[in-house]
């Protein structure tokens, strides 16, 4: 099979500094599944560093599944993962380190404060200047008022928020974000783009999954479609609009999977 | 590693001081399981250290039961497990540092049982001879609930399945260890170390391997 290699490049930065002659992220033949059934079939993606892909896809497509793989909290069926260079067959920490994972779950311990959560968490990660930290991930997320309450206290929005600042307390290079925008109202969603501009010493990579085309023209550079097991289709968000979005959405996912799987046999390495 | 195992079990004691949920849980069952025995079984003077024993394990077997169970379930439920294993971290640590912890509330409960079997059953005790016999037990306990706990975190029945799985495993430190807890209430006059030996051997090994296979058991 001709599998359809993804590369999604960073905007033009003159100030990208040595980590860009890797790719941040690089997921090869990549099938997963669950059982007899293979809920992703071959997927090939490359994130450049600084590139911010958003991608989409209907209910059941695989966006988690592949976020999970890419993660590396499942492994794939066949194929390879790595994380600037450091695949997770073979230096497993060394890649899981330069992610943050922000997930269908917090990962946030109900018992313990916000600031407790985010220390534990800092902590396994090695965080230089753990407290430092801590405050200034609050601070950003708007929950210092609240750093001595137990997470089982806050709302669903401020567990949201305060996720995303677990997701990031290491300074990841590299961000996946599973819905994000999932549980925040609309002046909360404003804190998400401080989150992920947040103390990054290099130029952010992010992959995030959304069901919002606004979010994905929001925050992603570069818009892919997960649709019959494999990136279907993929496309520039530059001089689109909700609407272009919307309908080019919605005339890949109307096609059957065997039709979106011929779409594999366009050329590799489309960049856009 | 050692620091990521004190964060790990500063972690748990930290929502385990808030809740009291294995203290609250353990200790009165514990305390229970004594009284019934206690009506249960006319123990008299001279078998009451060789039955004792017997007593006094089972019910830490039962209470232990309960607390490892707690140990991955609610990591699973919550799905915090993930957020572990997604970190940079030796995942032997994650295995090391929940047998740590359970056996640290399986030492509390303990403290507060054996007095009250005393108490009930009207034994002598070697103190501290006990106390060495009742660490080593427990570890050899803790170390494989913790592991089965983690292999069946995910499985619908768990609480049915942990117990079927961990009692047979256990047979030897439960003979050991109540073999050894008899002896050092005087129940017989030959040494305890022979059955201290199985029980520190058995200990060993099945730590190491719980260490080693732990990766495998909580991948996905």
């Amino acid at each position: 099979m001709i599998q359809r290699t993804l590369v999604a490049e960073p905007p033009l930065d003159d100030h990208a500094p040595e980590l860009e002659r890797v790719a941040a992220l690089e997921a090869r033949g990549v099938w997963a599944g669950f059982g007899d059934r293979q809920v992703l079939t071959g997927v090939d993606l490359t994130l450049e560093v600084g590139a911010r892909l958003a991608l989409i896809g209907s209910n059941g497509s695989g966006k988690t599944t592949l976020l999970r793989v890419l993660a590396g909290a499942l492994r794939p069926t066949s194929g390879e993962v790595s994380i600037f260079s450091h695949s997770f067959s073979k230096n497993q920490r060394a890649a899981r380190a330069s992610v943050g994972v922000l997930g269908h779950q917090s990962y946030l311990y109900p018992e313990l404060t916000a600031a407790e959560n985010l220390t534990f968490y800092a902590r396994l990660y090695r965080v230089q200047r753990c407290a430092e930290r801590v405050d200034q991930m609050l601070e950003v997320v708007g929950l210092s008022h609240r750093r001595s309450d137990r997470v089982g206290t806050l709302s669903r929005g401020m567990v949201q928020r305060l996720a995303l600042a677990r997701a990031v307390v290491h300074d990841p290079p590299l961000l996946l974000l599973d819905e994000p925008d999932d549980g925040l109202d609309e002046r909360s969603s404003s804190t998400l783009e401080a989150v992920l501009s947040t103390g990054a010493a290099a130029p952010r990579t992010i992959l995030l999954t959304t069901h919002d085309l606004e979010n994905a023209l929001r925050f992603g550079d570069n818009v892919a479609v997960l649709h019959g097991g494999q990136v279907a289709a993929h496309r520039s968000t530059s001089s689109l609009g909700v609407a272009g979005l919307r309908a080019w959405y919605a005339a890949i996912a109307a096609q059957p999977r065997s039709a979106a799987r011929q779409l594999v046999g366009q050329p590799a390495g489309t960049s856009f | 590693m050692c620091d990521t195992i004190a964060t790990l079990i500063w972690k748990d004691l930290v929502a385990e001081t808030r809740t009291k949920e294995v203290f609250l849980t353990g200790v009165p069952f514990a305390l229970l399981i004594l009284v019934i025995f206690n009506f249960a079984i006319d123990v008299g003077a001279d078998r009451a250290a060789e039955v004792g024993a017997g007593i006094l394990w089972i019910t830490f077997t039962f209470a232990g039961v309960l607390g490892v169970a707690r140990s991955f379930a609610d990591e699973r439920d919550r799905g915090t497990l993930e957020g572990l294993l997604l970190a940079p971290i030796e995942r032997s640590a994650v295995y090391l540092a929940k047998t740590l912890v359970n056996i640290l509330f399986m030492a509390v409960i303990e403290l507060v049982t054996v007095p009250a079997f005393v108490l009930l059953f009207n034994v002598e005790v070697a103190w501290l001879d006990l106390l060495v016999v009742a660490l080593c037990g427990t570890v050899g306990f803790a170390g494989v609930g913790t592991l089965v706990a983690a292999m069946v975190a995910n499985a619908r029945s768990r609480e049915v399945l942990l117990p079927l799985l961990l009692l047979p495993l256990q047979v030897p430190v439960l003979i050991a260890s109540v073999k050894a807890t008899a002896i050092v209430m005087g129940a017989h006059t030959e040494q305890s170390w022979p059955w201290m030996s199985l029980l520190v051997g058995y200990d060993v090994v099945l730590v190491a391997a719980a260490v080693l296979v732990f990766e495998y058991v909580v991948e996905e």
